[in-house]
């Protein structure tokens, strides 16, 4: 009889840890509270830019690294990708914050006016120039996690919010792991939903601000995810006021048509967080755990599904992110 | 070393402890930096049920002081709820007041701050009150019990250094007594040693380290350039000498 594994978890990292544990021929079982994914799972919250070169700007190479599969492995898992790039820009007296990004960014390449109208017209009526980040990708997240979430039900894979675990654990519960991983900590993200007539933007936009960054990732139809605050505090809920007006304040001046935007949803989480902000495979004697993934669920949890799986079946140390605590 | 209400400081260095990559890095900083004293805020942490406090935690663990502060407070109101809320949670009865008056720029708001102040020293607070570089208020502060004066050197984040370097050196010159921060719009090493040099106490900063391509090495430098500020204060440099206009007739060019 093959091994059986159980899976805590059906978020983004439960979800990728178990196609690739089903893909190498495992017996897996992924048990939730809800027994599917949901808003219960931070990555509902997400953005869904698999944009490495970008996050490299504020974080470490090895996330950059292992950041540049993520897009390949989605697609090959069924995910919808749209592979349009990033544009960054920045307003009239925050150039300076521009020239830093791009002066500690790979692969990016200025656009002036001329250039930026051919992909993105809409911000060329806003912008003189911006960054171009080609190889970058986006996905929708809820989309993702629920057409994974059936594809893996397809193939077998038990889902339940009640089953007992059987076999090598593997915990993949974000925040609500806490109980066990005294070192991890909630990042609070806020994040609105708009949907607008008037503007049209191709790809994920950010705009850089020394006070509120803002991204906007178009989700078709002409919604848009306005994302996110990134506050020290681990509450689930409650978005305050301020962190609206913020989002949506620098939303309208990244495009002053936002103003006329149907307002959709207000959503809000924490992020699981190491006090590295850097993902973790934590071995113990008991169980595996694979948390703290931080603004990068869905950047980072093929390579961490990959690297723990190699971990599991073949008794293969991770390259990184990997702590022995046996 | 500076003497902030009675409690001698270890470095002349105090950093702010937001926006950094990672508390990892933070800690990386300070360790570097050997700064004596951590600004935290918690207005927008705290949430309900001290949501943040395993973020404070990490902060209480870095081993130095820890100055809790009213960053994001547009009134006296929320400043003075902010401090309480502050004293229960760190158990200190220090704490740096922000008042700010304008949203864009986060000037200090005068009037808000003297009469916050006030009423904070009246219930106990230990209060480094945040504010611009005018005589008069830093006057004020004092009558209003503030032990300590904490002076922008220019907007918080602008990174432009120090905006009005006469009136630093003159509220050097009016209050010889009263420890003196410089506290925001620092950019680089060399206007920390420049704040030092006017004879001045401490700085204190934020974005300067936490947004630098390598916060634990540009803390690194930033300590440093303290040292050297304060060293040369003490060491009570010569005055600048204008060379262009000669004291003694140039008889012969031999000795010029």
């Amino acid at each position: 009889m093959k091994d059986t594994f159980t899976i805590l978890g059906s978020g983004v990292v439960g979800l990728s840890l178990a196609a690739e544990f089903h893909h190498r021929g495992a017996s897996v079982q992924v048990i939730d509270p809800n027994g599917a994914p949901g808003s219960h799972a931070c990555s509902w919250w997400a953005g869904g830019m698999l944009a490495p070169e970008c996050e490299g700007v504020i974080t470490e190479e090895a996330v950059v690294r292992h950041g540049r599969s993520a897009a390949d492995w989605w697609q090959s898992n069924g995910a919808d990708l749209s592979h349009k790039g990033t544009v960054v820009v920045a307003l009239g007296r925050d150039q300076d914050e521009l020239k830093t990004f791009a002066k500690r960014l790979n692969n990016a390449v200025w656009l002036d006016r001329n250039h930026l109208n051919k992909l993105e017209p809409h911000l060329a009526d806003h912008f003189d120039h911006a960054l171009y980040i080609k190889s970058e990708a986006h996905l929708n997240p809820r989309q993702t996690l629920s057409k994974l979430h059936k594809r893996l039900q397809r193939f077998g894979v038990a889902f339940s919010d009640k089953q007992k675990p059987s076999g090598q654990i593997i915990d993949c519960r974000g925040l609500a792991a806490c109980d066990h991983l005294k070192d991890l900590r909630g990042v609070k993200g806020e994040m609105v939903v708009v949907k607008s007539a008037e503007v049209i933007l191709n790809r994920p936009v950010r705009l850089l601000h020394p006070r509120f960054p803002l991204y906007i990732v178009p989700r078709g139809d002409g919604t848009f995810m306005l994302g996110a605050t990134q506050i020290e505090s681990s509450e689930r809920k409650r978005p305050t006021l301020r962190s609206v007006v913020e989002l949506l304040n620098a939303a309208y001046a990244l495009h002053s048509a936002f103003a006329e935007a149907e307002l959709l949803e207000v959503g809000v989480d924490a992020r699981p967080a190491f006090p590295n902000n850097l993902p973790c495979i934590r071995r113990t004697s008991k169980r595996i755990y694979v948390n703290g993934l931080f603004r990068h669920g869905f950047i980072l949890a093929p390579a961490l599904a990959r690297m723990t799986a190699d971990l599991v079946l073949e008794e293969k140390q991770p390259e990184d992110f990997y702590e022995d605590h046996r | 070393m500076p003497v902030f209400y009675g409690l001698e400081i270890t470095s002349r260095l105090m950093l702010g402890t937001a926006q950094y990559p990672s508390p990892a890095i933070l800690a990386e900083a300070f360790k570097r930096s050997k700064a004596g004293v951590a600004t935290v805020s918690v207005r927008r942490e705290a949430g309900h049920d001290r949501a943040g406090q395993d973020f404070w935690s990490l902060i209480q663990k870095l081993g130095v002081t820890v100055l809790p502060n009213t960053a994001g407070c547009h009134s006296v109101r929320e400043a003075i709820t902010t401090a309480q809320m502050a004293r229960e949670l760190f158990e200190t009865d220090w704490i740096k007041l922000e008042v700010i008056g304008h949203a864009d720029t986060l000037q200090p708001d005068p009037f808000a701050l003297v009469e916050a102040a006030k009423n904070l020293n009246q219930e106990g607070f230990k209060v480094f009150p945040y504010c611009t570089d005018d005589l008069v208020v830093c006057e004020k502060l004092l009558t209003a019990g503030c032990r300590v004066l904490m002076p922008w050197g220019a907007p918080i984040g602008s990174g432009l250094g120090l905006n009005n370097p006469y009136a630093l050196r003159s509220i050097r010159a009016h209050f010889p007594d009263v420890p003196l921060v410089v506290d925001a719009g620092l950019g680089l090493p060399s206007q920390a040693a420049q704040v030092m040099e006017m004879g001045y106490d401490a700085v204190l900063l934020n974005t300067a380290v936490a947004k630098a391509g390598d916060p634990a090495i540009m803390a690194e430098a930033f300590a440093k350039a303290v040292d050297a500020g304060a060293l040369a204060h003490k060491a009570d440099p010569m005055l600048p000498r204008d060379m262009a206009a000669p004291s003694t007739p140039i008889l012969g060019k031999a000795f010029l």
